[in-house]
Formats: C-alpha cells, sequence, structure tokens
C-alpha cells in the first residue's frame, strides 16, 4: 500500500513520463520531500520554503488542502494526491 | 509527435466565441479538450479574479474538469481566454503564468466586437510561437 500520488503534465518530464506515481504516508509536505528524493527537481518546482506555492493546487482524494490542514494535511495509505498547478493569466 | 495545427470544429470556436462575449468586460477562460490538438469539446469556466485583465480558473472547477477529460481520454489540447481590451498576443502574465506547455493557448480579442481575432500559441520557456488555427 501507497498513497497514489498523480503528477500533472508539465511535471511528468521529472517523473519520466509518469502522470502517477507512489508516495510515503505522512503530511504533505514530507510526501513532497520524499518525492523530491526520487524525482530530483519536483519539490520545488511544488514547494518553496516548505510551503505550497501560490499557483499551485493540491487535493486530498476530493478535497483541496487549503481547506485542511494545508501542507500539513495528514495522508495515509491509499489516499489520493493531486498536483494541479493553476491556469491563470492576463 | 503533436501536429502543428489546432484544429477545431466551426461550432465550437462560436461556443468559445459567445462565451467571451457573455462574460465581456472581463476575461473569460476555458478549456478547449481533445485528442491531441483536435478539439472536441469547450469548457467554459470561472474567472474568480473578475477582471479586465486577468484570469484564473476557479480551482476546484478546473480539478473536475480534468478529472472528467481524463476519464474520457481527453487531453487538455488548448487553454482559452479574452482580451476585452488588448490585441490578441500573450501578455507578460500570460508567458510568466504559461504552466501547462504542452497545451497550446488561445487568445480571444474583443477590440473588434464585430470581428473578434482568435489566435494559438504555443508558450514554452517563456518563449511564444504561434499556432496555426483550422477551423473545419
Ligand atoms: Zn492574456
Amino acid at each position: 500500500m501507497a498513497v497514489k500520488v498523480r503528477i500533472p503534465t508539465p511535471l511528468q518530464k521529472l517523473t519520466d513520463g509518469k502522470d502517477e506515481v507512489e508516495g510515503e504516508p505522512g503530511t504533505v509536505i514530507s510526501l513532497i520531500n520524499n518525492l523530491d528524493k526520487r524525482f530530483p527537481g519536483i519539490g520545488e518546482r511544488i514547494s518553496e520554503g516548505g510551503k505550497i506555492r501560490r499557483f499551485i493546487n493540491i487535493y486530498l482524494n476530493d478535497e483541496d488542502i487549503r481547506f485542511l490542514q494545508n501542507e500539513g494535511t495528514e495522508v495515509k495509505d491509499d489516499d489520493e494526491v493531486s498536483i494541479v498547478p493553476a491556469i491563470a493569466g492576463g | 509527435m503533436q501536429s502543428e495545427t489546432l484544429v477545431v470544429p466551426r461550432h465550437l470556436v462560436s461556443e468559445m466565441i459567445l462565451h467571451c462575449k457573455e462574460i465581456y468586460p472581463n476575461e473569460a477562460c476555458g478549456i478547449l479538450a481533445g485528442k491531441n490538438r483536435t478539439v472536441q469539446k469547450v469548457y467554459k469556466m470561472t474567472n474568480i479574479e473578475n477582471s479586465s485583465v486577468s484570469y484564473m480558473m476557479e480551482p476546484r472547477e478546473q480539478f473536475t474538469v480534468m478529472k472528467e477529460m481524463r476519464e474520457q481520454g481527453l487531453e487538455m489540447s488548448a487553454i482559452y481566454h479574452s482580451h476585452p481590451q488588448s490585441d490578441v498576443h500573450p501578455s507578460p502574465k500570460d508567458i510568466n503564468l504559461a504552466f501547462y506547455p504542452d497545451s497550446l493557448y488561445v487568445i480571444v480579442s474583443l477590440i473588434n466586437e464585430e470581428q473578434p481575432a482568435i489566435k494559438a500559441f504555443e508558450i514554452k520557456n517563456g518563449l511564444i510561437r504561434e499556432v496555426e488555427i483550422l477551423i473545419i
């Protein structure tokens, strides 16, 4: 068992083209830090100084983690975490 | 290999323009979903900025639509938004916030209300390249 992590297309270059990888249970930020050990560079694309970047949205199953405990949200085995860059411009 | 042209059925172009006009004077935004660069469906999205000079898709709606697209085997062929008062070229903000380099960015300029201008661009590493739109 593991956490299922959905990788958005722009970050799949860092995961050997995989759109789904396994993550370790813990907090969201520890999950991202662990992902960065296997896929170097992915961490800084998602977070900065332990905080999720402004234009990155993260969902635990169907909930936006901003409405849970943000970076500190606990993730368990079998949960699904989706990383979704915002779509914005001017 | 990605095809060079963005192919959009005429009725979907009309749907996109209509959406941009409905949201005018604010910016409208949405997703052109399809296979590779052939569009099959328009998703009209909510611009949470409610602004005439910027847009951000409502994150939860975006998440839901992307999930539906994945389930239907559709790709995000392009992301569109309107420029109510500026020309059809990507703004500095469009370039800075182009987080989906594999999707094209379609801009609908409404400066000329009678004849909206539409162009598609690839925005990669801060570089812009126009891609032809084929309306079928
Ligand atoms: Zn723009």
